[in-house]
This record gives structure tokens, sequence and C-alpha cells, in this order.
């Protein structure tokens, strides 16, 4: 299992890289490789040119700025699982990590790579999803734009962009100090790709009330899916069993996926099942977060 | 046409200089380019673990890197983890004291990843342990043996007297 | 100087130092002057004719030396492969050619070999083979393999059946019509393959000054191998030689001969230079045999106390598209279903069904723990029905020590009748579990399940043939400088050979097991050999050891005898040297009391004989004896496993919350290896009981062909295993042992599934196929009423 042969660059600065993507043909872009390189040793893909953004600093970075927490693309995970920064301001993504894959991938693979692979269930994508307002910075050559997560996906493991655009990065407007989080998942084995999971993000209000509920299920859909009714129902109740209940009786998804080990029907059995789980967990972090504040 | 490229590489504190193909990965480098063959090829998809290097101190799949990504950087394989020809370091003395291989094949990988962890981590409990070896498959010992060596380990370089095993 | 006696102590292994060093070296860490690298093409379709093959392109291709199809392979290699073990029931004896002739059976046969510069090269060119192939139908299925109007798995075959046969014993038919009650039980099992770390790989190397050609080879069985070859290449005895460096875990796939060794070979010789040929995983997904699928159709006939009368039912078992094994699987299955029971009437139809797959030969275990599994199905299906108690049904029906030797009735694939020759059964079930605490078990599962948590116990209890004939010869040779050393034909993959036989050896001569020195797996060493596997090395090699070493000791104190001028009862060996009972060595080595006592290196030199000098009278030359240890029939090891699992109903996953063995392989060498055996078994059966599946398309396109889609046990899925040994030594061989490495997933297979059923008993879901996986247990629960119909949300 070698991969065919390629022509290899490594640029150092992101206006090389731009520039290499914009004239290279049958080209492919190399983060941390634990996606690529299996489809690589395999042969399922065959670049001519593999462009190396590793030596790229100036693609790495966790930053807080203005309400929200900024992740360069080429952030390594192992570096957000650690991230103070992270687990102050959005420790979802770390309660999420505990689930990707194992210690050697998380310290090769990027937030870049895992959101450009766009596997349905990749717990990076399912908690960008969570998050209202999320943005996805593009560049190429021509310049940059932005993109909503469901603007960025395009179908099952595809991603809009044109052949000479990458990700430089992902912005994510952040919960109030207090917020509950949770990272629900069923997987088969540790670190095996989830069969469905689920990211909730809840904030309660004064009167211990639900103020904001997001909900976000991913491996059921070819994307993370938010679950607007379930969000909506939730606002102005009471963080109990019952609500849990009907937020779960109330997800909706358009084409639930099936392949030869794991049927549509299994994963929405689990997301009614995760859902409640999550949003128990998720309220019962506010309230303790709450009470250590 | 081969793409090539010169790598420098710092491997077990030994410089290396090399000219090799640009598709090389970074364990078939180890392994065919330097003759160093403790670390092992196991899946090539980056799942059993077998081929686990670290690459300045952080465990890798080395059969996901290309050799051409390590130029520059200092690797450590299991050839380097004994201190000399007639010893073994306190990890690896307690393999051999728990039964921690049979085969012995998913072993170099299992003792990168320990390596990394324990120096991280040396109060890891049985849980974080087997959390941070799912990571490495073994087909031969049930993870028991190497378990109870990891704990061992663990105990031998925090510095407490070394458990003995409950056999005869 | 008294040495600690070896046999039947936990010694650190002498292999370790060597492994942990990353110094061990395997197949491919070997690298030869001029070495040339191999890949094979591979038919991607399940089953087609060949209409021509293009090696044009490859053969211009960068850096390639060689491109060989079947036109290309030598005269002698035109044949199909030999069976290993043919059988009169066997109706279409199906054998692969080398590279494939005309027709491709199954996905990942091989079709042509590349040999270039690098691997890298020689998997370029071998992309550039255009084969055209006419794909034709194919069956993966094993039951509709076997339907009338079926796809024909062989273009040229008569039906999918490769054979027929019945095992039997007692007067089923009478049996069952008297019977109280009769209970049926539909099972569907299946046990996926090896998996071992390291793939399969050869390197073979024809040296053209000696003309002799020496084969690395991951391989379980060299002399196999070596017969094979010479077969094929008509050459003398001396001029093969196959060798196994250090394996990476064999668990049964790596015994057979497979076509890539002899075309690699073939290769080689045609090159004039070392090519290596390793299988990368992808391949190993399609091209190493597995064991697949059972079909078990039950019934079972009890009387008013549960008693046994009879079990009968029939089996169809998936073959693949060729029997290299014969019916040597399926009857293990069959043979095996008793188990520790007595049961006095017995009755299974075999079918073996050929479908467009790899072939199934024996995967660790060997078909018993299908046949465990069908048996322990069926007794808690007993006990279930009437109302009893699982552990007092099987005690019910357990065969008394007193009772032993056994005689079951049935013949075994060795041709000899199944005859326990010892072992306590009751004792083992009851020690496993008290220790598992199966008193408190009820009223700890109902507290669990006021709360709204899913507890389940399983019982399994199994009884293995080991030990396996015809032999498994040893030299032991002490050479003229004083060292030890111990040759076995067999090699070794991880069983701690190396380490068990220098024990051995190390108590006949009174040394440390660091001055014996044990070499497996060449057949320059040792001249008959047939191979590791079915768990045989303890009881065969380990004898042949005791007997070789024994003999060596005895002459080597007759001699020493004849050099002090001092009666042999007066002679002990001690500390690398013979002393006089009851002197020290400080006292026989001061000096002045010299003449007292020899070292092995003088007697080894002494032994030799001088140049022009008569041999002494009545000695032969050296100090050197090859014994071949022959089993008369299997010894029979058992146990008993209590799993203990948590059951999620939910989201239908499994913890294995604890779990107890107690294991009787006779006397035990080495305490710390046994259980690492077991332990090691019990993953796997783990893996089988829960995981492990490997998936074909329903015209048998493999669809699992990865780490991430087939799911091998990790740290996390394994619990703390506990081990505990019974011994009752067999009398079926001097040193009373049994063998031990495939305990662990013959009976672990069959605990865990129980409990698992055990666990759902309140939703009445019977568990009647391995692996279960949670999406299943899910549905079964759906299916039944359960709490996840009651849920609402189903999609």
């Amino acid at each position: 299992m070698k991969p065919a042969l390629f022509k290899y660059h490594d640029p150092d600065s992101l206006d090389e890289a731009l520039a290499l993507i914009g004239t290279l043909d049958e080209a492919r872009v190399l983060a941390g490789g634990q996606s690529l390189m299996p489809m690589m040793n395999f042969r399922f893909v065959q670049p001519d040119h593999l462009i190396d953004l590793n030596r790229i600093a100036e693609l790495s970075g966790i930053a807080i700025e203005n309400g929200a927490i900024r992740i360069r693309a080429m952030t390594r995970q192992r570096d957000i699982e650690f991230s103070a920064e992270v687990a102050r301001h959005c420790p979802i993504l770390q309660a999420a990590l505990l689930h990707v894959g194992h210690r050697q991938t998380r310290n090769r693979g990027t937030i870049g790579g895992s959101l450009c692979h766009l596997d349905p269930s990749a717990e990076l994508v399912n908690c960008i999803s969570v998050h209202d307002g999320a943005r996805i910075e593009v560049r190429s050559r021509r310049g940059r734009r932005d993109l909503a997560l469901t603007e960025f996906a395009a179908g099952f493991m595809t991603h809009s962009l044109a052949p000479d655009e990458i990700v430089t990065g992902v912005t994510l407007p952040l919960w109030g100090a207090d917020h509950g989080y949770a990272f629900a998942e069923c997987a088969r084995r540790k670190g095996d790709f989830a069969v469905t999971a689920v990211a909730a993000l809840i904030a309660l209000d004064r009167g211990g009330r639900i103020a904001r509920a997001a909900i976000s299920v991913g491996g059921v859909t070819a994307c993370p899916v938010r679950q607007a009714a379930a969000e909506q129902l939730l606002v102005g109740q009471e963080p109990d069993a019952e609500a849990w209940r009907a937020a779960a009786a109330s997800l909706a998804f358009n084409n639930p996926l099936s392949d030869a080990y794991i049927t549509a029907e299994y994963r929405l059995h689990l997301a009614e099942v995760l859902v409640r789980r999550a949003l128990a967990a998720a309220a019962d972090k506010a309230k303790q977060r709450r009470a250590d504040a | 046409m081969p793409d090539m490229r010169r790598i420098s590489v710092r491997v077990n504190g030994k410089d290396y200089d090399r000219e090799v193909e640009t598709r090389l990965t970074l364990v078939d480098f180890l392994r065919h380019e330097l003759r160093l063959t403790g670390t092992h090829v196991g899946c090539e998809h980056g799942v059993c673990g077998a081929c686990t290097v670290l690459v300045d101190g952080i465990s890798v799949r080395s059969c996901l890197m290309l050799a051409v990504q390590a130029n520059g950087k200092s690797l450590e394989t299991v050839e380097g983890l004994a201190p000399d020809a007639r010893s073994l370091n306190p990890l690896q003395t307690a393999f051999w004291e728990n039964h921690g291989l049979q085969c012995g094949f998913c072993t170099p990988g299992v003792l990168m990843t320990l390596t990394e962890h324990l120096r991280a981590h040396p109060d890891s409990t049985e849980a974080e342990i087997r959390d941070v070896l799912s990571g490495n498959i073994c087909r031969c010992t049930g993870y028991e043996g190497i378990v109870a060596a990891a704990l061992q380990a663990a105990r031998l370089m925090r510095g407490e007297a070394a458990q003995p095993r409950g056999h005869a | 100087m008294t040495v600690a006696k070896a046999f039947g102590a936990s010694v650190r292994r002498k292999e370790d130092p060597t492994l942990l060093r990353g110094a061990g070296r395997y197949v491919d860490d070997i690298h030869l002057p001029g070495m040339l690298e191999a890949a094979f093409v591979r038919s991607p379709h399940p089953h087609a004719r060949i209409n021509g093959i293009d090696v044009s392109a490859a053969r211009a291709a960068p850096g390639v030396h060689a491109v060989l199809t079947y036109a290309d392979l030598p005269d002698g290699m035109r044949e199909p492969l030999e069976m290993l073990q043919p059988n009169p029931s066997i109706q279409q004896p199906f054998m692969p050619h080398i590279l494939a002739k005309d027709e491709v059976l199954y996905t990942g046969e091989t079709v042509a070999v590349v040999v270039a510069d690098s691997r890298y090269r020689a998997e370029d060119a071998a992309a550039l083979v255009v084969v055209d192939y006419e794909p034709l139908p194919a069956v993966a299925d094993c039951l509709k393999a076997i339907e009338p109007d079926a796809p024909l798995t062989h273009a040229d075959g008569t039906s999918n059946i490769a054979a027929r046969m019945t095992l039997q014993a007692g007067d089923s038919d009478a049996a069952f019509l008297g019977a109280a009650d009769i209970y049926k039980r539909r099972l569907s099992l299946h046990r996926g393959g090896a998996f071992f770390m390291e793939c399969r790989g050869v390197v073979a190397d024809w040296n053209e000054v000696l003309q002799t050609l020496t084969v690395h080879v991951a391989t379980q069985a060299p002399h196999r191998l070596q017969r094979a070859l010479l077969g094929l290449l008509g050459f003398r005895d001396n001029q093969v030689r196959v060798v196994a460096p250090d394996i990476g875990g064999g668990f049964g796939p790596k015994g057979p001969v497979y076509s890539e060794y002899i075309a690699v070979c073939a290769a080689a010789m045609q090159l004039g230079r070392p090519v290596k040929w390793i299988e990368d995983r992808r391949e190993n997904f399609v091209a190493t045999n597995q064991e697949r699928d059972q079909s078990w159709d039950m019934e079972i006939a009890v009387d008013a106390q549960a008693r046994i009368l009879g079990v009968r039912g029939r089996l169809v078992h998936d073959a693949g598209a060729y029997i290299p094994w014969g019916v040597v699987l399926p009857w293990i299955s069959a043979a095996t279903v008793p188990g520790p029971y007595v049961v006095p009437s017995y009755k299974i139809d075999i079918v073996v069904a050929l479908t467009n797959k790899i072939a199934t030969t024996p995967v660790r275990g060997a078909g018993r723990p299908q046949g465990v599994l069908v048996m322990e199905r069926l007794m808690d299906l007993v006990a279930r029905e009437r109302g009893l108690d699982p552990a007092e049904v099987r005690l019910r029906n357990m065969i008394r020590p007193e009772q032993m030797p056994y005689k079951v009735g049935i013949t075994f694939r060795d041709g000899r009748p199944v005859t326990y020759d010892s072992g306590d059964y009751p004792a083992c079930q009851r020690r496993a579990l008290e220790i598992a605490g199966y008193g408190d078990f009820p009223e700890r599962q109902a507290q669990a399940r006021r709360n709204g948590r899913y507890l389940g116990l399983g019982i399994s209890n199994a009884v293995e043939a080991t030990g396996l004939g015809p032999y498994e010869g040893a030299t032991v040779r002490v050479l003229t400088n004083g060292k030890i050393a111990v040759y076995l034909g067999a090699s070794t993959q991880g069983q701690s050979h190396k380490t068990t036989l220098a024990q051995i050896a190390a108590d006949h001569f009174g040394v440390d097991i660091a001055d014996v020195e044990v070499t497996t797996g060449d057949t320059g060493m040792i001249s008959q050999g047939m191979g590791t596997f079915g768990a045989r090395i303890a009881v065969t090699g380990g004898n042949s050891v005791h007997m070789a070493a024994g003999e060596v000791a005895g002459k080597i104190k007759a001699l020493a005898a004849q050099m002090l001028d001092l009666p042999e009862s007066d002679l002990v060996l001690r500390g690398g040297r013979v002393e006089v009972a009851g002197l020290s060595s400080e006292a026989s080595a001061k000096g002045n009391i010299s003449g007292l006592g020899k070292s092995l290196r003088e007697i080894a030199v002494k032994s030799i004989g001088q140049t022009g000098f008569a041999m002494p009278a009545g000695s032969t030359p050296g100090l050197e004896s090859t014994a071949y240890f022959m089993p008369e029939q299997s010894a029979y090891s058992n146990g008993t496993h209590v799993a203990e699992v948590e059951v999620d109903v939910e989201t239908g996953q499994v913890e294995l919350r604890r779990y107890v063995v107690v294991h009787d392989c006779g006397r035990v060498i080495n305490p710390m290896v046994v259980e690492g055996q077991i332990v090691g078994g019990v993953a796997h059966a783990i893996g089988n009981a829960l995981f492990e599946q490997l998936v074909y398309s329903d015209d048998g396109q493999p669809l699992t062909t990865n780490f991430g889609e087939y799911m091998l046990p990790l740290a996390d899925d394994v619990p703390h295993i506990e081990v505990h040994h019974h011994e009752t030594p067999t009398p079926l061989n001097p040193l009373g042992v049994k063998g031990a490495g495939e305990g662990g997933t013959i009976a672990g297979i069959a605990a865990v599934i129980g409990a698992v059923e055990n666990a759902l008993l309140p939703f009445g879901v019977r568990i009647d196929e391995a692996p279960i996986t949670p999406q299943r247990i899910v549905a079964l629960i759906k299916a039944a009423g359960g709490p996840a119909a009651r849920a609402g949300y189903g999609g």
C-alpha cells in the first residue's frame, strides 16, 4: 500500500501556497495527513501534486477576539485539546476531541483537515455546526470569503470550495461564561468514527429555565444538522427529563444515511437517545458552572 | 520521473542525511533506508499503531507521514529506548517482568506510545492507560500484561518501589 | 549451588530483551544484497473468466525486472496446490493454481506477480497489467449457495457442495422419539480472520553457486512448505531450506502453503536474485485464509430431569472457493459440540458449501468455538424452557472425573475415537462460579434491574483436543564448548517456545534457562516437522525435548561415570557440571578433590572421541539426541468461562464487567505464559462475540477491507481477565501436559453471548448469532416489544 508518484511542494507562506494551489492541476493539499495519507496509501487518490501546508506557521493559532474564538486551519487537534483558551471559552471542543481518534492521530490531525474531509460523524464539524454564526474562512489568490457550514458542505464528504481555494480558519461566536455543554457519542469502540453524535449547548436564565439551546446531530445525515424545532421547544422550559423527551421526539432529518454496517433506523434511534442524554448533561454542566462561579 | 529531496533527520540522537523519493513514507524511510527495523508496519492506514514513533517528543503514525516531512526534526524510535547494549530502560524492564509481549510485533509502537504518555502523566490510572493504548492494537496479549507493565513502569518512574509480580 | 526447578515456574522470557529493543528479525526486516520486491496483481472480481493478460506496459515500467503469469511458471508449477487432508466424503476437491490459469474464483486471487526494485515501483507496474476479465455469476452466502438454482461457484463444478458427511454416535432417532422434551435452535455464526499484526511475507533466495533455495517465510509450518517445494521443483533434499524468522502472530492462517510463496520462489529462481514479497493489510483482507460462516440447525432432546438424551442437526459450513483443509474444520466443529456433557446419542449432517470467497482454514480455535457456542446455547435454552438454573443444567449433564477416560462415541479428524483422557469438569465449573460470585448474582441482577440497568452472566464450558499428532521432533545437543542447543522444527509466533522448551531442557541438565539456546522453525536443523497450530507444541515439542534431553543427560552421566570411575547413581547434573551427589560445588571445585566433577564442556569434548583412537566401548559420537514424541491421540484440555456484562438497552452497547476463567491444561510449564495465552484467546473471543465481522456483498465482493471496518478489540474493550489454573495431568505423555493456546477463544464466545442474552431476559430476547452488535440488540429488543419500541421514534 504505497502511494503513487507525485510532485511534492512544501511552501512556507500562505501566499506561496495559494499561488501553487492556483496554478497546479490535479493537486491535493496535505494537512495533518490522518485522512489523506490512508487514501493515498490505498491509492484511492493519486494526485499529481501534493502541497504540504505543515510548514506554514501563519496557518496555526488560537485566539479570542470580539467575543469569538478563531482557530486557524492547521492548528493541531492536540493543541485545541490542551489549550487553556479553549478550556475557558469553548470547552465543548475539548469534550468532543476526547472522542476523536487516538492520541497519535490528534497529535497530527488538524481542525482544517477534519473540516475539509467532512466525514458525516466528524466531531469537530459537529461542534462548528452547533455554534450559531460560525464562519469558515476561505482563501485563494483571488481573495477571501467566509462561509457558513451549510454553505461550505456540498454533499456527502464533499465541500463546495473551488479547486484554488483552501480553508484558513474557523471562527465560533462564544456562548456566555457559564453555559452548559455536552458532547454525547456512540461509537463501536474508543476512538472509532461515531455512529451518531450529539453536540449540545445550553444557557440557563436567572430563574434556572432554559434561555437558549443549540443541538447538532452528526452521523445521521451527510453533514451534521441543527435541530431547530427541538431548540425552539426548549426555550423557556424547565431543564428536566420531560423537556429532554419532548426535544428528542421532535428531531428532523433529511435522507438519513445507511450502509453495509449501520442502518438509518439505528442512527435515528441513537439520535433520540443521545439528544436526551446530551441535553441532560449540558444542563447539569450549566448548573454546576453557575454554582462554581 | 521520481521526485527526490535531500533531508536531514536526527534519530535517537544520531544525524542522518539522505536523498529520498518524496512519496517514501517515514516508516519505510526508517526501516529500509536507515535499517532501523524496530518500528513495524501493520496496516498503512493509521489504525493499528505498530508504526508509532516520537517526532519532537510527540507520538505519530509514521505510516501517515512522509519522510520529507521529518526534515529537520528529531525522532525517537524503539531502538533508542535502552540505555546501552546490556540493559533495558524501566519501561522495557516492566514489560519483561509482566509478560507484556508475546509475538513482539506491536511492542515497539506500544512502547513509544507509553513513553510519550508516561513522561507527561506519570500518575496514570489503569483506565487512562487503557485509554491511551486504544491507539495500539495487540492481537496476542489481550492487553493484560501490557497494562500491568505500564502501571509498574509508572511506579518505577515515580521512584516508588517496584511491586513484585504475583507469580513464583 | 542448586538450580531451582525451571519447569512450572513463571520465568521471564528469553525472547523479550531482543524484541523489546526492536532487534527482532521479522521477514520484512531481512535485507539481502540485490534483493528485489514483488507485488501481486489480484482479481477484482469474485468470479470471472480470464480471456487474456497483457503485461507489456508493466514489463516496460521503471525498475521492473519481471512480470510472471501462469504461462511464465515452470512446468512443475502448473498444477493446483495439494490439499492438506483428503477425505472420501469430498465430492469436488477444488484447489487453487499458483497464478490463476483461466478462471478466478474470489476477489483477491493471485493473477500475476511483478518484481521490481522496490515495492513502490512494483505497485506502479502492477497497476499497468491489463487483464481481460469476463465476470461470471458468483455466490457469497453459504445457505444460498446450496440451493438448487444458485450460481455455480466454479464454472465447471457440478454443484456448490464440496463435501457431505455425517458424524454420529448412538441411536439418534430412538432418543428423540422417546424424549420428554425437544428444543430447537438455529444459530448463525461468523468467525472472521486471524488478523495478526504482522502480515504474511516471504523472501526467496536462490544461491546459484550452491544451487540451493533458501526461503525465509513467516510460516507456522516450515517443513510443510519445504515438502511442497520439493514436490513442485523436483529438487534434491538439501536444495530447499525453509527458515521461519521471528513471526508477528500466526493464529492459524500462517500455516497453509500459499500460492504467493511459490510464485516468489519461481521469480527468484528465474531472476537469480533474492525476491521479497510482503503482504500489505489491504491484501491481508482478501489474500489470507479466514474462517467464516457456519449455519447450524439443531435440536436437543432431554428427559424429565433435563438430562440430555440426544443432540442432532445440520451444519452448513462456508468453505470458500477452494478447500485446502478438506472437511477438517466442520469436522472439528461437529466433534466439539458434545463438550463436557454426556450426550448419549448424536448426529450432525455436515454440508461443506463452496462460495466465491477466499478459502476457510483454521483460525485460533479451528472450528471448536462454534461447536462450543452451539452446545452452550442449547444448554441455556433447556434451562430457560424448564425454568432451571443454567449452571445446574450443565452440572447435571457433566461427565464425572471418575468416568475418565471417556469415549464420546464419535470419531475425530485424526481417525481416532474421541476419548477424553482426563479432567474434572464439575470442579472447574464450581470453582469458576464461586470466584465469579454466581451465588450473589441473581440478587445483584434484580437490584440493577430495579435501577433500570441490565446485568447478565454467561457460563461456557469447553473441552478441547490439543497436542495433535503425528509428532513434532526436537534435537538436543551439547556442544564441545559446553553450551546446550535445542532445535524444534515448528516455528514460533509468540507462544514463548524458546523459553518453555528451555525450561524443560534446563531441568535435565541442572542449568539455568539462560544456558539453553532454543532455535525454532528451520528445516536445515531438523529433518522432519509438522508445524505450530492446534495448541500442540507443549505436548509434541515439549515431550520430544524432554525425551531427547533425558537421553543426552543419560549419556552425559554414563560418560562422566567412566571418566570419574564412579557409579552413575553417585552422580548428579548441576550448574553446568556433573558432580558427586552429596558433595557441594564448592567442595568439588576446590581442586584438592579434583576429579570429583566434570564440566559439560569436558564431557562433550570426550564424547566426540579422539583422532586415531577407537571410541570407548558402548558409546556413540557426540552428546546429541533427536526424539519425535508421537502422541497416540489428542490430549483434552478443558475450561469454564464466566462472563459478566452490562447492556445499555437504549443504545445496545455491551460492557464487559468481569471475566473469570478456570482452565485445565494439565501440568503447566510456565504459568505466566499459559495465562498470556488464555487472556489473548479470550480477547479474540470478545472480538468474535461483539465486534468482528467480514461483510461481503451478495455476489461475494469483500466490503470489509480495512481496520476501520473490521473491528479488533482494543485495550478499552477487554476487561481484566482472571485466570485460575486447575491441573489434572494427562496420562498420555511423559510430561503430563496439554495444550493451552486456543482455550481462551474456544470457550469465550459462548460466555459473552450467553451473558448478553442473560442480561436481556426481561425482554424475551434470544441471541442466536455471533457477533451480536448494538444495532442488532436494539432491533431484537424492539421486535420483542421492549423499551426501544416504546420510545416512539423509529424512523
